[in-house]
């Protein structure tokens, strides 16, 4: 399955850094993407409460398999699918990520420095997925939120068409915190939502919403949840609060949790 | 390799490098970006085309042709030789691989328009090549002619693409502008003139995803003397280009629109004037629009675009540093052999990304 | 000498639970229920229109097939020794109403639709756009500006004037006089709400329906009834009925019982006369005079419009359509043999004509082989009875399809097929004042609109299961159908594989 020429690292490559026990630096530098998962894995069953991978390119599924509340820094761009069905660490990406990010993510938390791909948080039930640039196209698409699980997006950018399509709860805030000529968000916003809110910084097109979504003011109920979301990304991201509040923010919401009721003859 | 073989969807990844100042490279730079993405393709299908890479014969059209049989190259050359002047004929050099078996005999002719039909200004050289590639391919069993541009040329095959690059020894050859495919057929064994690119003239696409209007985009281009006898979707990209741009003369950019147009609720946005101009373009050429999850990287000589389909179901990602420009399924491809470039930045659903030689560049 | 006919069918009164109320009575169109002591039936004037049957208010009645009358024979079928004896009392042809009601093999229901699984995704209709806007009109080949090319292949790059439908789906010709006024309203209130169009029939254009003239098709029979310069100024396309499905070759007579006060206003014809549309057009005896037609309206309307021409589905359709391309039409309405009919002789309706299915593709294989596909618009009629023909007809390769009965049966019609008479208890197919009245045409344009809706919602399911966002990908997509217990020529001349290949 895997082509040889690029399986030439050794696999022990894992090691301990001495100034602290709990890190432990890997070097994914032309390792598999079962390689490098099955290294950090290890490392995480060796006692690791911190991983830090160097020479990330395009190794797929990082963050698979671990329920431990562990930490997992990656220099360079992951592969797809990263931080899929994560339940528990905490992925910071210093550099751009790809497609499927946070793919049915249940716990955790996946921070991203810079932008990323299509498809993130799809089917998203709990944890949070914090972007500091741009994303691409169908963001936040199914998100779900389940008794006491609300998952969080937070993305610093602007997002491409069908931004929280489908979405059935949770909370996805848009920030679209540098100015470009595109709208902050693409057309489809919101279509076929059917739970949850997407909180957007600015103002947004009525042409653009779906059909299924309306467009609300902020209560104070929402400012609270602003606060606590913002403060973690800002913190995350070494950003000025005050000046992400500089800027109302508008609250999209369904019309109804059944928007499809007549869709149906008898 | 010739039958009746169904055709073959397909998920793979693509990547494009280009030069803009036309300075030419050797084929390791695209055999190590393909070979980032190796998990999307699975080993029957891999392919480049190469751009700048015969400038002893630029004036020339670069043919090459898989043949079944020794039988099947003689008829062919009899019925190219009956057509234009081979300046020059050869066996394309291969280096074999362990994983790389059962290959077609590989040939390539350097030919040009006979003297006393050159003479004839009212012929259309470009027409008279595509008619004898739909002739040899649509009309000679067991012979494809799977590159026929001038000055670049398509290698590809079944296997794995770092595997196909190094069967044909790209590394020896320097273009200005490559793009590669690794493929991932599903549905029957890949097939030697079945790997991407798909090339005509000096257009070369290469594709991730299915079209799903295949059999109307096939219908469509066979009114105008298309025929698709390669069995894959992939072909019509190549032929609806070259039926729009070249023959009908639409820009790239309105090609593109054609084949991903906007939606009728933003055309509908539009100014009059543009609103207008769209909705014509979907009236008339609504055959064409290609739909179903696509990217492509379509090669030609002055450059490269990526287009997506319009809510853009395949990623494309594209990057700039200095004078080379970079588009590819998964920006780690791009960043394996251009680890920082100066600026990263997605494609969006049907909006084509044009990289084209810097002007005065003379190749 | 009298046949002495059993009833076809017999009602059934249950006189427990009738209240005597004569309901029944005043509805039943066909006199076919008196009142003696009680509700009676005069069962051989029953047609089954189950008029009564609804609109009793207790439910006490019942109409059954009269089943015990004949003795069984699969040859000698009680249809055809029941049409031997009327006619050998009368001495006339048997006429009929509605559509071809014989078991045929019904080439849709032998073919089947792909959708999408792994390899390409299908798409969510509902939340994602997924886009059935058709336009019907002549398209050049090439916008582009390659002027040579252009040259070289004769192109005439003007765009024509265009019908813009919103689903591909449009009202066929049913006349003023073959349905009530009412019906003709709800129709085109429909057409207006649902952005697509209503056609007039051959029986001139009511002055009712001038505020839906955006929305209106009027057609060019070879009666000409109501055809002056007002007439196709009011309407937003153009169509010259050379043929109707249900009767190929055959004219139009509507009697002159049912050409009253309005009619005779529409129609511009005395009352009481017969409308007598001849079987060809007195002007059109060959393909070059059909092109002067066209454009004689064309010039009539300063080409502001679009001609379309409409014919019945016969063997050699393909060269047909062919030659009313070359002859300037900008679309081809083609009307299969299970088209509707007010009015037709049993004979034609149920054995002259082909289906529509092999129309669609031969004419479709027929105008790309020719290089004039994109001159001509095609709309596919006869017999579309839900979205899946639609689908099907649209893959085989048809632009649109245009649909009578389903429209009439949406609007209440129970497909008695005696819209001959005129007696239509449901006030459709009739002109009598009283019966009339019974469809409101507000309440019939919501159930028009709502089928519309209904099947335009389907379609976009079907697009979404293709894996295709607009219904030009689906056009002509033949790829995307397969036939189930086809022979190969059939096969071949469908343009369809089998399933399974």
């Amino acid at each position: 399955m895997q082509n040889c020429t690029l399986a030439q690292n050794n696999l022990a490559c894992a090691e301990v850094s001495p100034q602290a026990r709990a890190t432990v630096w890997i070097n994914a530098k032309r390792l598999s993407y079962q390689e490098l998962n099955a290294t950090i894995h290890e490392a995480v069953f060796g006692g690791a409460k911190v991983v830090e991978v160097e020479n990330v390119n395009g190794q797929r599924y990082i963050g698979r398999g671990l329920n431990q509340p562990v930490e997992i820094i990656l220099h360079g761009t992951p592969g797809n699918d990263l931080g899929c069905f994560l339940n528990g660490p905490q992925i910071i990406v210093r550099g751009n990520g790809q497609d499927c990010i946070g793919n049915t993510m249940n716990d955790g938390k996946i921070v991203v420095h810079g932008d990323a791909g299509d498809v993130l948080g799809y089917g998203m039930r709990g944890g949070k997925l914090f972007i500091r640039g741009n994303v691409g196209y169908r963001v936040g698409i199914h998100m779900k939120e389940y008794r006491r699980q609300v998952p969080v997006m937070v993305i610093g950018g602007t997002a491409g068409d069908f931004f929280g399509e489908y979405m059935a709860g949770g909370i996805i805030i848009l920030l679209g915190l540098e100015q470009t000529d595109r709208p902050i968000a693409g057309d489809y916003l919101g279509t076929g939502m059917h739970g949850g809110v997407i909180y957007v910084r600015g103002e947004v097109d009525p042409a653009q919403l779906g059909k299924e979504v309306v467009v609300m003011s902020i209560t104070p109920a929402d400012e609270v949840v602003l606060d606590q979301h913002l403060s973690e990304f800002c913190r995350d991201f070494n950003l000025d609060y005050a000046a992400i509040r500089n800027k109302p923010f508008i609250k999209l919401v369904p019309t109804s949790h059944r928007p499809y009721g007549r869709l149906y003859a008898y | 390799m010739q039958g009746e073989i169904p055709r073959i969807p397909s998920g793979c990844s693509i990547v494009g490098i280009m030069d803009t100042k036309g300075r030419r490279f050797n084929g390791e730079e695209i055999i190590q970006a393909i070979s980032v993405m190796h998990d999307r393709s699975n080993g029957l299908g891999g392919g480049f085309a190469a751009y700048g890479i015969y400038p002893e014969f630029k004036e020339h059209y670069a043919f090459h042709i898989m043949y079944e049989q020794e039988a099947n190259r003689h008829q062919t050359e009899e019925y190219l030789k009956s057509k234009f002047m081979v300046d020059h004929a050869e066996m394309i050099p291969v280096d074999p691989q362990p994983d790389i078996t059962d290959h077609p005999l590989l040939w390539r002719y350097f030919i040009r328009l006979k003297d006393e039909v050159q003479r004839d200004c009212k012929v259309d050289v470009a027409d008279l090549v595509v008619e004898a590639v739909m002739h040899v391919n649509h009309r000679i069993p067991g012979a494809f002619i799977f590159s026929s541009g001038k000055n670049m040329g398509a290698f590809k095959g079944v296997g794995f693409p770092e595997d196909i690059g190094r069967f044909f020894r790209l590394e020896e050859y320097e273009g200005y502008l490559w793009t590669a495919h690794g493929r991932f057929p599903t549905n029957t064994p890949g097939w030697w003139a079945g790997a991407h690119p798909f090339v005509l003239l000096d257009w070369s696409v290469v594709h991730n995803g299915e079209i799903s209007s295949y059999g109307i985009n096939k219908r469509y281009l066979e009114t105008f003397g298309y025929y698709c006898t390669l069995q894959t979707d992939t072909e019509v990209v190549t032929y609806t280009f070259d039926l729009l741009h070249r023959r009908h003369g639409l820009s790239l950019a309105e090609a593109c629109q054609v084949m991903a147009p906007p939606f009728w609720k933003r055309i509908d946005r539009l100014n009059p004037v543009e609103s207008r101009r769209q909705e014509e373009l979907r009236m008339v050429y609504g055959s064409a629009m290609l739909n179903g999850p696509f990217s492509v990287i379509v090669g030609y000589s002055r450059g490269m675009l990526a287009l997506n389909d319009r809510i853009k179901l395949r990623p494309m990602v594209c990057a700039r540093d200095g004078h080379r420009v970079y588009m590819a399924s998964e920006e780690a491809a791009i960043r394996e052999v251009c680890p920082n470039p100066a600026q990263v930045w997605a494609a969006r659903a049907g909006e084509p990304v044009i990289a084209e030689l810097d002007e005065g560049v003379i190749l | 000498m009298n046949s002495h006919l059993p009833a076809e069918f017999i009602v059934k009164v249950d006189h427990y639970r009738c209240r005597r109320c004569k309901r029944c009575i005043l509805n039943c169109g066909f006199s076919a229920l008196k009142f003696e002591n009680g509700v009676v039936a005069e069962h051989h004037k029953c047609v089954a229109c189950h008029r009564c049957v609804t609109f009793c208010p207790e439910q006490a009645i019942t109409v059954e097939e009269n089943r015990l009358a004949y003795k069984a024979n699969a040859h000698w079928s009680v249809e055809v020794r029941k049409n031997i004896l009327k006619q050998a009392e009368q001495g006339g042809m048997l006429l009929t109403g509605s559509g071809n009601d014989k078991p045929y093999l019904s080439y849709f229901d032998r073919l089947v639709i792909d959708a999408c699984q792994v390899t390409n995704p299908p798409i969510d209709p509902i939340r994602e756009p997924m886009e059935l806007r058709t336009y019907l009109g002549r398209k050049p080949d090439s916008l582009g500006n390659n002027t040579a090319w252009n040259k070289k292949i004769g192109l005439d790059t003007q765009l024509g004037p265009q019908l813009k439908l919103e689903t591909p789906i449009i009202f066929g010709g049913m006349s003023f006089g073959a349905i009530s006024l009412n019906a003709q309203k709800a129709l085109a209130r429909a057409a207006q709400a649902c952005g697509t169009f209503m056609n007039t029939g051959e029986g001139g254009l009511h002055k009712d329906l001038y505020p839906y003239k955006n929305n209106v098709i009027v057609q060019v029979a070879s009666g000409r009834f109501g055809v002056n310069q007002e007439y196709l100024d009011q309407a937003a396309a153009i169509e010259i009925k050379i043929g109707q499905g249900a009767k190929p070759g055959i004219g139009g007579h509507l009697p002159g019982e049912k050409v009253n006060q309005e009619v005779s206003e529409t129609r511009m014809i005395p009352i009481g006369t017969d409308a007598l549309s001849p079987a060809p057009h007195h002007d059109i005896y060959s393909i070059e005079d059909l092109a002067q037609l066209i454009y004689a309206l064309k010039e009539t309307v300063n080409y502001s419009k679009p001609v379309g021409v409409k014919i019945s589905a016969v063997h050699n359709v393909a060269a047909i359509a062919s030659g009313i391309t070359r002859a300037g039409a900008d679309f081809i309405y083609i009307d299969g043999f299970r088209g509707g009919t007010g009015a037709a002789p049993n004979v034609i309706r149920d054995h002259v004509g082909i289906p529509i299915e092999v129309a669609i593709a031969a004419v479709d294989d027929r105008l790309r082989q020719e290089g004039i596909r994109n001159q001509v618009s095609v709309i596919a009629a006869g017999g579309i009875r839900h979205s899946g023909d639609i689908a099907k007809a649209i893959a085989l390769g048809a632009d649109a399809v245009a649909i009578g009965t389903a429209a009439l049966i949406a609007m209440g019609c129970r497909v008695c097929q005696k819209c001959y008479t005129g007696n239509c208890s449901w006030g459709i197919a009739t002109q009598r004042a009283e019966l009339v009245k019974r469809l409101d045409p507000d309440q019939a344009a919501e159930r028009l609109i709502n089928l519309l809706q209904a099947w335009s919602l389907e379609l976009k399911e079907v697009l979404g299961a293709l894996g295709i966002n607009a219904i030009e990908s689906l056009r002509g997509n033949r790829e995307r159908l397969r036939g189930v217990g086809l022979d190969d020529t059939s096969l071949t001349i469908l343009g369809v594989k089998p399933a399974g290949q």
